[in-house]
């Protein structure tokens, strides 16, 4: 065979569109390998509403429910909270103090981020990288924080959030904590649905 | 050279179909390393010992754990206390992890002290590379088997790094969770990936290595090319044959180190918390994160990097700018080939800029590997923000420094 009677065009062509239909081969190929990696189907139906009841919830105190394998904080708030969480030494320190960021349903947007003023309902997942805050109540000063108003502490990378679970500034978590879709009917708390 | 080509028949049939002792010859008898290689040279040698070792063991680990989130925990209690003799294949495969990691970043440092990544060994330093950086993921997966409240917080905080990552972040983590937090689903696919998918591609990319560094031929203390001077056979003049050689040289060491290893694996198998971390003997709880956790202690210096961005750069806020940090300090040890514009080789003949900057940063890697595993205070932020500006300083400045100090004429031969 000599180089003359090469057809070097064609030959490129071929080339090419044997690559061409080979990539998309490949591409079909892992999509099934990439697509099982996703939450299944049963993963996604976990996340159906729980129901808890709040009868014996008291004042100050916080219950931890799970919905969707997070924890959830219920935390009935007393009225000193309340007021603190509306007046101006909280938040001054905050970085999203009016919840301009979506984090919670609509019915949230104000400074209980709650449907009732004393029922605060959140997912205790810090925003930063994803540790379960601790809840301190009092206030009384802290190593993290001499002027310690109560609200929500993370362990893991020193995140702040008052009892709204509103983020303060100059942590490294960046947004509020999540306030779920609930509702309440009575003494019976849904989380995942909203009314 | 022909005459002593006592060949048994049964090995001469074998060579007319596999080329046995032709690849025995090349990579063993006949390979010449440098005859000046000192005691930092053991460390490759050793962490390939660690490798069969995390093998050997890691299969014998499957036989009786169960990937589950139901059971990883208890059949953990099982190999411990029931499964004869499975304590030690666990302390084994424990330590192993932590050791594995000190040879290599031992390894690492020697190719930083005598340019064993200059020209023309970069692709050997890239494959190094791509060896450390599986063994990051397979330590952190392998650390999330047990199921423990540190295999738990910890896999959930790295996974959540990636939701940093601006629009498709938050779809990422749930991609590589497979769920919306930390579930036995991650655990079924580490597992996978664990036992199977990273050592695979961890053995094929040791291969590279080696195959990588015997075409090149090793570099040395001295960081003299000893292939410039050969006898009349084309045999260097400074080298002597890998085996028996060096082999049989490095017996007492390999020795020594399985002394030290089977002291931890029997007195200190925990590592008095930094090998195996004390919240993960408490099985894996959702709903609680423990009040201190910390990276294993290889992962220190990165997670310290990560930790001492709190602060946001221009418009990247804090999280995103500390995930790239992070990101960025394990990449730019890719590029290191390229940074490093020296005529020599070897510390030893580089300037005395070269030599502080080596200092500083094996300091600062320790210091900083030492805060990744303490908690984050006034000081130890400070600390972590100099250590992470050294770190990046040595790397980043190295094109300058190395280029504008005057360096020392190298021999030509090995001195003796």
């Amino acid at each position: 065979m000599t180089q003359d009677g090469v057809n070097q065009g064609r030959r490129r062509f071929l080339y090419i569109a044997t690559g061409a239909v080979g990539a998309v081969g490949a591409v079909g190929v892992a999509t099934p390998f990439v697509k099982s990696w996703f939450p299944s189907e049963k993963a996604k139906a976990i996340g159906a509403p729980v129901k808890v009841d709040l009868s014996s919830l008291r004042l100050g105190e916080m219950r931890v429910a799970e919905w969707r394998g997070k924890p959830i904080f219920i935390v009935r708030r007393t009225p000193e909270m309340i007021e603190r969480l509306k007046g101006d030494t909280i938040k001054s320190r905050l970085s999203d103090p009016n919840s301009e960021v979506e984090q919670q349903p609509e019915f949230a947007k104000n400074d209980t981020r709650s449907l009732e003023e004393e029922l605060l309902v959140i997912e205790g997942v810090c925003t930063h990288l994803g540790c379960s805050p601790k809840y301190v109540p009092a206030v009384e000063p802290q190593a993290y924080d001499a002027n310690w108003q109560g609200g929500f502490f993370c362990p893991c990378h020193g995140s702040r959030f008052d009892l709204s679970g509103r983020v303060y500034s100059g942590v490294p978590a960046p947004t509020n904590l999540v306030v779920p879709p609930h509702k309440v009917e009575g003494n019976i708390l849904t989380v995942g649905e909203v009314a | 050279m022909s005459t002593k080509n006592f060949k048994p028949a049964w090995l001469d049939w074998i060579d007319r179909r596999l080329p046995v002792t032709n690849a025995y010859e090349k990579h063993m008898s006949k390979y010449y390393a440098p005859k000046n290689f000192n005691f930092w040279y053991v460390f490759g040698l050793l962490a390939m010992i660690v490798f069969a070792n995390q093998i050997l063991t890691g299969i014998w680990l499957t036989m009786s754990y169960v990937p589950s989130a139901a059971e990883a925990f208890n059949s953990l209690e099982y190999i411990m206390r029931d499964v004869q003799m499975g304590w030690l294949i666990r302390y084994m495969h424990s330590t192993g992890a932590s050791f594995f990691f000190l040879v290599v970043y031992l390894h690492m440092f020697r190719g930083v002290l005598y340019g064993s990544y200059q020209k023309p060994r970069e692709l050997i330093w890239i494959f190094g590379m791509f060896v450390y950086l599986i063994m990051m993921a397979e330590g952190f997966m392998g650390y999330v088997l047990p199921w423990g409240q540190t295999s738990y917080w910890g896999a959930q905080v790295i996974i959540s790094l990636f939701s940093a990552i601006p629009v498709v972040g938050e779809g990422l983590a749930e991609w590589i969770r497979g769920d919306f937090l930390i579930s036995g689903i991650t655990l079924n696919r580490f597992f996978a990936l664990h036992v199977i998918a990273l050592p695979l591609v961890l053995a094929l990319l040791v291969v590279l290595h080696v195959l990588a560094l015997h075409e090149v031929g090793s570099n040395n203390p001295e960081g003299i090319d000893i292939k410039k001077h050969v006898d009349k056979n084309g045999v260097p003049l400074d080298g002597v044959p890998f085996h028996p050689y060096f082999t049989v040289g490095k017996l007492p060491q390999v020795v020594l180190f399985l002394f030290v290893f089977c002291g931890v694996i029997f007195f200190m198998p925990e590592g008095g918390g930094y090998f195996l971390e004390h919240p993960n003997f408490e099985p894996a709880n959702a709903l609680k994160t423990p009040d201190h956790i910390a990276p294993t202690w290889y992962y220190g210096a990165f997670y310290s990097i990560l930790r001492a961005i709190d602060f946001p750069i221009l418009f990247i806020e804090a999280k995103l700018g500390g995930f790239m940090a992070m990101g960025a300090a394990i990449a730019i040890l890719f590029v290191l080939p390229w940074l490093d514009r020296s005529p020599v080789r070897s510390w030893r003949y580089k300037g005395w800029m070269s030599k502080t900057a080596i200092i500083l940063f094996a300091i600062a890697f320790a210091v900083l590997t030492y805060l990744g595993g303490q908690p984050v205070t006034a000081l130890n932020g400070i600390l972590a923000k100099i250590g992470t500006v050294i770190y990046f300083a040595f790397f980043l400045l190295m094109p300058f420094y190395t280029k504008w100090e005057k360096t020392k004429p190298v021999p030509e031969r090995i001195p003796e």
